[in-house]
């Protein structure tokens, strides 16, 4: 019943519970992992570091099965396995944990951890007695004060995340991936999650702990694997590594040749932002944006940046803190009083909340300007249609012409729909939030050039990216947030990779 | 670490900028000016727009085809006026249907407004009040009644389903209260003549659905309203970040719904020579039937009024032809249900062939 490995000894053995070898993974447009090795023992908490978009997620999801690789070998206990799907992966002992739980919140924390799996006593009927006692040895062997009958959704997310180790360990996990566990847990919680991951080392589990707080690495870790650009570029031992050489690892890479930054003369001030708040999201946002200036937001996901940007254009309502806009100042109600005032927002989610993908090309291109065009209640059809052509020839929008579906183009000609939109408009200060995700090279450059060009035209920029080098490349001057706060300034000359990480980590 | 931190200051060089830049110089023969391109894609762009309504358009005159060669009073010009005024009940309601599926909501109130409209009108025609205001005063009980389900899912976050539901049960109750569920029947000749009367041998309810039909297109294809609706329903969140006023509109779309609604209970009324505050039961579902028929889709942001009216005529005739051919009314529905099931079944086919 797999208990053997219980036995074993606690410290790494020879053989890796798991080994990966030359793992690689390509996206249309993007290599997400290449070549990538990893070896996992026995008893220990392996950390898997990396900026946003190193590989991480797409390195979990292949060993969790919900991802299949391009090339690479997978072995478990030497013997080389396929993981086609995530069943498959936690037959092999494999669990993982993800930042949203896979919980039936109505259903008890015994339910939970076993189902689909509940014990029976007659065909189709639960032994309730055995479920019970069974999830509550689960949960007593991690050294948590859970009631199996407790139901989930009245658990704190410690407990449910708790509930969710049991669960995998209920299927003889013998690799627990933790994908950023620590992020919705307080100080104490923490303290009492790691307990439970060492009593896990001890058992002989390995564990692989993402996290993108470096303190909590030397806290918990043993060992340490740096990816960059889908790349492995180091494995250390914690005691044998510090901050700083991680960092470097982490960021070492070269800026390309990729950002044609021209620099626009820089005009009036634009947009003045004062102690901005919104309650437990934003805190004391001050800062302001000039004509002609592309200024970058870095920081972590969730460090409150696209929250700024959904606050700033009237998507989210503010509780406090001013907005000077041209000047004057303005209260932000709505998405339509924003672009009223010249604003414009390309969204981090094209597809979810930049595009209408079952309308066609004009109809997107034209949807925030169709109210404003309009005469005698009409839309200008002809209006519409030398926009759209304008927009299509200056943006070199690939499509077979105006009308196509915008669900039917390519990710970075989507992306230029969206700027089309704020092109239409007329927009003087411009709302980037991750402007190039998701989207090829030669797109990106393309895009790169637009925002030098709308910079040139005497708009403002606000770039918000987890690219730090698209962010260095492009920005006259650097935001960094964390936790809500702008946690750093700095001018395009003095931000260095590692002032902005060690910014956005909080670390200053 | 200071090694590297300054090499990363630098401006990217000159000449690698020059390379950066290479796609853009390239760029303007990227994309063909619009008379390059091939004749058909000219021109797929234009049909694929209508090729849905060709497809229903087919089965309706296919069926009718069927009809005529079965019974050769179908395709008389008495019948299919008959058909035309039948179906105008159904049509009218439909159109406001149209505008709360494209926009990817529901209204299963449409049934109880036509009775609840219909007998505010006749309760006051009765009491001898003039006939535009009685008119005024039925459309505005639709139109009122729209609004509250507007509101109910814009300001009060209902689902759709549930605020319509709700108002179904309300307005019905409100109808059989307010005649204390006795109809009030006999009217004027003035008042039907909305329903009895001809213009140009052209009953009139015909014409009322045809100038419905008109303007709902229009407003659909051509006023920034429109435009809003199928934004919304296509996606909503992407709306409002472009600036669509989504609450107001969301709410002026159910209005429109209720309206029509009121402007069917008048024409039933005028049929009937009587309100009768059980009318229009299970009204929403023939009318729900007709636009999906029609193409527009439950998920939002596609559909026509144009496919909607062959839908609706398609159960017209279906419903005619059956009765021609002496068809009892219990294999009617059978026969109902599955046409029902075939055209959405084959529109997803459709399109699952052509994602």
């Amino acid at each position: 019943m797999g208990y053997l490995h219980l036995r074993s000894s606690p410290v790494s053995s020879v053989l890796p519970v798991l080994a990966l070898r030359g793992i690689r993974k390509a996206y249309p447009g993007v290599v997400a992992l290449d070549g990538v090795d990893l070896d996992l023992c026995a008893g220990e908490v392996h950390v898997l570091l990396g900026e946003n978009g190193a590989g991480k997620s797409t390195l979990m999801k292949i060993i969790s099965g919900a991802v299949a690789r391009d090339a690479g070998e997978i072995r478990i206990d030497g013997a080389p396995v396929e993981l086609a799907d995530p069943r498959q992966a936690q037959a092999l002992g494999i669990g993982i944990i993800y930042q949203e739980f896979n919980l039936v919140p109505q259903l008890s924390a015994a339910e939970n951890i076993f189902l689909g799996r509940e014990p029976l006593r007659l065909p189709g009927v639960i032994d309730q007695r055995r479920l019970l006692r069974d999830a509550q040895r689960q949960l007593d062997e991690l050294g948590v004060a859970i009631d199996a009958r407790a139901i989930v959704s009245r658990l704190s997310v410690a407990e449910q995340q708790m509930v969710e180790v049991a669960k995998a360990l209920s299927l003889h996990a013998r690799v627990l991936i933790m994908d950023e566990p620590t992020s919705a847990l307080t100080a104490q919680e923490i303290t009492e999650l790691f307990a439970a991951i060492r009593r896990l080392r001890e058992r002989g589990v390995a564990i692989v702990y993402i996290s993108h707080r470096m303190e909590e690495l030397f806290a918990i870790g043993d060992r340490v694997t740096v990816l960059r650009d889908g790349r492995h570029v180091g494995t250390r031992r914690i005691q044998e590594t510090d901050m700083a050489e991680l960092v470097r690892l982490m960021v070492g890479r070269e800026l390309k040749d990729q950002f044609p930054k021209q620099r626009a003369a820089v005009g009036d001030e634009v947009l003045r932002v004062e102690r901005l708040r919104r309650d437990g999201v934003l805190h004391d946002i001050s800062f302001a944006l000039r004509r002609g200036e592309v200024v970058g937001l870095a920081g972590l996901m969730g460090s409150g940046r696209t929250e700024l940007a959904r606050a700033l254009f009237g998507a989210d309502a503010i509780d406090g803190g001013r907005v000077f806009v041209h000047g004057a100042e303005r209260r932000i109600g709505s998405p339509r009083a924003a672009i009223d005032l010249g604003l414009g927002f390309l969204t981090e989610d094209r597809k979810q909340q930049g595009l209408v993908l079952v309308l066609s090309v004009r109809e997107n291109i034209c949807l925030p300007s169709v109210g404003r065009w309009s005469r005698a209640g009409l839309v200008q059809t002809g209006r519409e249609t030398d926009a759209t052509a304008r927009r299509i020839a200056e943006l070199r929008i690939k499509t077979p012409g105006p009308e196509q579906r915008v669900g039917h183009l390519s990710g970075g000609n989507q992306q230029k729909v969206v700027l089309g939109k704020w092109l239409c408009t007329d927009a003087d200060i411009l709302i980037f939030d991750e402007p190039t995700r998701g989207i090829d090279v030669g797109a990106k450059v393309e895009i790169y050039q637009l925002i030098n060009q709308l910079a040139a035209r005497g708009a403002a920029i606000l770039m918000i990216s987890s690219e730090l080098p698209e962010i260095l490349g492009l920005s006259d001057r650097i935001l960094v947030m964390h936790a809500g706060r702008i946690a750093g300034e700095f001018s395009a000359a003095e931000a260095t990779q590692e002032k902005l990480l060690a910014a956005a980590l909080g670390r200053n | 670490m200071a090694d590297e931190s300054e090499s990363k200051l630098e401006p990217p060089a000159p000449g690698s900028l020059a390379s950066a830049r290479r796609p853009a110089g390239s760029g303007p023969t990227q994309t063909p000016p619009p008379g390059d391109r091939p004749l058909h894609q000219r021109l797929g762009s234009g049909l694929a727009h209508h090729a849905r309504q060709f497809g229903t358009l087919g089965g309706l005159v296919v069926l009718g085809l069927v009809l005529w060669i079965l019974t050769p009073h179908f395709l008389t010009v008495s019948n299919l006026l008959n058909i035309a005024q039948q179906t105008s009940i159904n049509a009218i309601i439909a159109v406001g249907l149209t505008f709360v599926i494209i926009s990817a909501g529901i209204d299963l109130s449409v049934g109880s407004l036509v009775a609840f409209s219909g007998v505010v009108m006749a309760s006051l025609l009765q009491r001898d009040v003039p006939l535009p205001l009685a008119l005024a005063a039925g459309l505005l009980t639709g139109l009122v009644c729209g609004l509250i389900n507007g509101v109910l899912i814009t300001l009060g976050r209902l689902p759709p389903f549930i605020a319509t539901l709700g108002m179904m049960s309300v307005a019905r109750g409100g109808a059989l209260l307010y005649t204390d569920g006795r109809p009030i029947s006999g009217f004027g000749e003035g008042f039907r003549w909305l329903a009895t009367g001809e213009v140009l041998f052209v009953p009139v309810p015909v014409i009322l659905t045809g100038v419905v039909y008109v303007i709902a297109h229009f407003v659909l294809r051509r006023t920034p309203f429109g435009r809003y609706v199928f934004a919304i329903g296509g996606n909503e969140e992407a709306a409002l970040l472009s600036g669509v006023r989504v609450r107001l509109h969301k709410t002026m779309v159910y209005g429109v719904c209720g309206l029509l609604s009121a402007l069917a209970g008048v024409v039933l009324t005028a049929r009937l020579n009587s309100a009768q505050p059980i009318a229009g039961i299970n009204y929403e579902l023939d009318a729900i039937a007709a636009t999906v028929i029609g193409g527009t889709s439950l998920m939002g942001g596609q559909g026509s009024v144009v496919g909607t009216l062959i839908g609706a005529l398609i159960m017209g005739v279906l419903r005619n032809g059956l009765n021609l051919l002496g068809v009892s009314s219990f294999v009617q529905q059978l026969v109902i249900g599955a046409v029902i099931i075939l055209a959405v079944l084959l529109d997803t086919a459709f399109k699952r062939r052509k994602p």
